[in-house]
């Protein structure tokens, strides 16, 4: 199996050591250790048990490779994991192998081992990974890291069927059922549908809860809107598109509207607001992964049960769904990298990722098309087939998006990261500017960054 | 009594010339020698911590993002153009001098009502009032966070419950503002009071006495006797209060991310942003550096007026 392969050296100092070991007469434990040692530091995940997936495959293949692997989990909290990265790039020390934010894999990209010939082999098995993964890990046409399943998501909408029905008239069940073809009325599945049926929740008491703060929920589902209406702010070379640009004021104005009916308070929302606001039953419908879902499970299953996930409403220039993906990335300084990518494209295989797709309770999305038909997604409930709609899938009619794309990615994540597509609709909405005053504020912050 | 170094060496070469060992003797037996010696864990505490942590930030912010080539003061010149930073340089002043000031007069306040309780009732009061400042400011903000909290605020359920309208303590930029200043101040109070207290216990007795036969009333008390021999405390907390003030990072960072609209970003929150967060270390650098002027200015006036005060008094 491919992903079994170890360097040639890696071979010799693995016989090397066996050879050592018997002439010393010193005890053999296991051959563990004889092929050098492996230490990555992976995404903690919040599902809990999520990391057991990881950390079964990386024993199981440590053992047939003979090779000894370390494992580090850090979390996301208090940007940890950004922090361990910056200060690896900086030290040019540290662990072999790293999970990234999607950002980090162009920041650090010059650092970064090429892994071609791992997704190669990938793709040749699997067919093509979906563009925005390789957006964000391809830099000057080297795959700089290795999209991975653990931790990478979507953000469907995940809808509360019962209220939608009582009072927006929306069966959404009937309309995207568990199955490989859309419903009835799915083509009306539009952001002028949804913007009505979030006028007629918010008069019932139960407003959408989407945020629009600074944090990634917000930026990815406003990000996931102004592509479906084919408003983009910069174009590849990071140039801002934004004078004229009469499909960004038209999402802007789009933006503003739909504010007036969410909650009031949706401009300090953090990426917990809107689980918070779904679990309590105060709201109709966020845009989240499963996991506002899997609490509601635990916590609130009497609001679990009603919950049912839909792709995001269509616009004029299409149907976009926010991803947002982790990316293993093999430091450049790293001691074993032949090893590393070894194990990395070990855990890139479809048994691999369907495992840590299992494990998550369905949470983490692979990064091949091929891959989204993991039968984990069908059985998990209440209701049964709940989820069955929270991977891509072809009778979707949509496109994986992140927000700024296809802006380079060092300009890309500064606009990001400092949510420039919320802070346009707030400044108009909250702030009481006029949208060409809004977009003025949005073309200077752009060309200030570019700066430098 | 030791030789001193200078007699030493004056009766030294006319009987012997210098051998080495001896040289390095006299050279340790020197004062200056010792005290250096005994200063050197605290230079390369100061050169390790301080010094090249500061140096290298200034290099760093004179790099370009790539962090692959000198690019001079143009970091410092892109920020001074951006509108985003302008308004952080503003807000920092505002949350920075508001909170101080604040803290200084509820420092002052408690200081004195401590003052006149008795001893013995005094320290667990004493120990109370201390607890803001004791517990960890990540922590407590986060207690904090979950009363303002945009949808479950308890505040908001007192509030309703006495049926007053909920306020939007963290989604609407002027109450926004207010909540951070609200949080440091009720994190940084107990630390005036304490100094305050400290120094009003220091103030003679007989210099009241003296004033209450001249017939001061209280208040003349505070203006003539108190306040003028507290002055040099008070400059030197509300120096010291001011650049943890201007460099606070976590209040904001966990109340509210800068937000709503970057209307509530100090230089610590922007400049993590933008720093790290955003992966332009150079201009996350430069943010920083903000601040060291702005503080030198102010440190330079108080200090000065500290050093003319000791002069006076001495």
């Amino acid at each position: 199996m491919a992903g079994n392969r170890i360097g040639r050296r890696g071979m010799l100092r693995s016989g090397a050591g066996v050879v050592a070991a018997g002439a010393l007469g010193a005890p053999m434990v296991h051959a563990q250790g004889t092929g050098g040692t492996v230490r990555i530091a992976f995404w903690d995940h919040w599902v809990p048990g999520g990391n057991d997936a990881l950390k079964q495959l990386c024993a199981k293949w440590g053992e047939q490779n003979r090779v000894n692997v370390q494992l580090d989990f850090i979390n996301t909290t208090g940007n940890q994991l950004q922090l361990t990265a910056a200060a690896q790039a900086q030290s040019r020390n540290g662990h072999d192998a790293i999970s990234l934010t999607p950002w980090d894999v162009g920041a650090y990209a010059d650092q970064l081992e090429p892994v071609d010939d791992v997704i190669e082999r990938l793709i040749g098995k699997y067919g093509p990974i979906n563009p925005i993964a390789e957006y964000l890990a391809k830099h000057g046409g080297k795959w700089r890291g290795v999209p991975a399943t653990s931790g990478t998501q979507t953000k469907p909408a995940c809808v509360r069927y019962d209220l939608f029905e009582q009072h927006a008239g929306i069966d959404i069940r009937a309309m995207w059922p568990a199955e490989g073809k859309p419903g009835p009325g799915a083509d009306a599945w539009n952001w002028d549908t949804f913007l009505k049926a979030a006028e007629a929740c918010h008069k019932a008491n139960v407003p959408f809860g989407l945020p629009m703060g600074q944090f990634s929920d917000a930026v990815d589902w406003v990000g996931a809107l102004f592509l479906s209406y084919g408003a983009q702010i910069t174009d590849e070379k990071g140039n801002p598109t934004i004078k004229g640009n009469d499909k960004l004021k038209q999402v802007l104005d789009y933006a503003v509207r739909l504010s007036k009916f969410l909650p009031n308070d949706v401009w300090a929302w953090d990426d917990a607001s809107n689980n918070r606001a779904l679990i309590s039953g105060r709201s109709a419908l966020v845009f989240n992964p499963p996991s506002a879902w899997a609490v509601a499970k635990r916590d609130a299953p009497q609001v679990a049960e009603k919950c049912w996930t839909v792709p995001m409403p269509a616009g004029p220039a299409g149907r976009f769904l926010a991803y947002l993906p982790f990316t293993t990335g093999v430091w450049a300084f790293g001691k074993n990298k032949a090893a590393t990518k070894a194990l990395l494209e070990f855990l890139g295989q479809r048994e691999s990722a369907e495992f840590t797709t299992n494990t998550s309770g369905g949470y983490d999305i692979p990064p091949f098309a091929s891959m989204a038909d993991f039968p984990v997604w069908t059985t998990q409930g209440p209701p049964p087939g709940t989820i069955y709609n929270y991977p891509l899938k072809p009778h979707h009619q949509a496109k994986y998006s992140i927000a700024y794309s296809p802006a380079p990615a060092e300009l890309a994540s500064q606009m990001y990261v400092q949510a420039l597509n919320t802070k346009v609709i707030a400044r108009v909405a909250q702030g009481g500017e006029s949208a060409d005053q809004a977009m003025g504020w949005l073309e200077r912050e752009i060309n200030n960054m570019r700066r430098g | 009594m030791a030789l001193d170094a200078t007699t030493v060496t004056a009766a030294g070469p006319a009987a012997a010339p210098p051998r080495t060992g001896v040289t390095l003797h006299r050279i340790a037996r020197r004062r200056s020698t010792i005290a250096f010696l005994m200063a050197l864990p605290l230079i390369a505490v100061i050169a390790g911590l301080v010094a090249w942590p500061a140096g290298y930030a200034i290099y760093l912010s004179t790099l370009n993002r790539r962090m692959t080539s000198f690019i001079g003061l143009d970091n410092f010149q892109i920020l001074l153009e951006s509108e985003t930073f302008r308004m952080v340089i503003w807000q920092s002043c505002i949350f920075a001098i508001s909170a101080v000031v604040l803290k200084a007069l509820l420092g002052f306040w408690l200081a004195h009502m401590l003052h006149h309780i008795p001893t013995k009732g005094q320290r667990i009061w004493r120990g109370l009032l201390l607890l803001p400042w004791v517990v960890p400011p990540a922590l407590s903000t986060l207690g904090w966070w979950w009363m303002f909290d945009p949808s479950y605020s308890s505040l908001n359920w007192l509030l309703n419950a006495v049926g007053a309208p909920s306020v939007p303590w963290l989604g609407e930029p002027g109450w926004a503002r207010a909540s951070v200043i609200i949080v440091n101040v009720w994190a940084g109070t107990p630390f005036f009071m304490i100094m305050y207290l400290a120094a009003l216990k220091s103030v003679p007795d007989q210099l009241y006495e003296a004033a209450a036969i001249d017939g001061a009333t209280g208040w003349q008390g505070l203006r003539y006797v108190t306040l003028p021999m507290m002055r040099n405390i008070i400059s030197i907390t509300v120096l010291f209060s001011l650049i943890v003030t201007f460099a606070n990072y976590d209040i904001v960072r966990v109340l509210t991310n800068g937000g709503p609209r970057d209307l509530t970003h100090v230089f610590a929150s922007y400049a993590f942003q933008v720093g790290v967060l955003s992966g332009n270390i150079p201009r996350g650098a430069a943010v920083s550096l903000f601040m060291f002027p702005l503080l030198a200015v102010v440190a330079f006036f108080i200090l000065r007026g500290v050093n003319q005060r000791n002069r006076e008094m001495a």
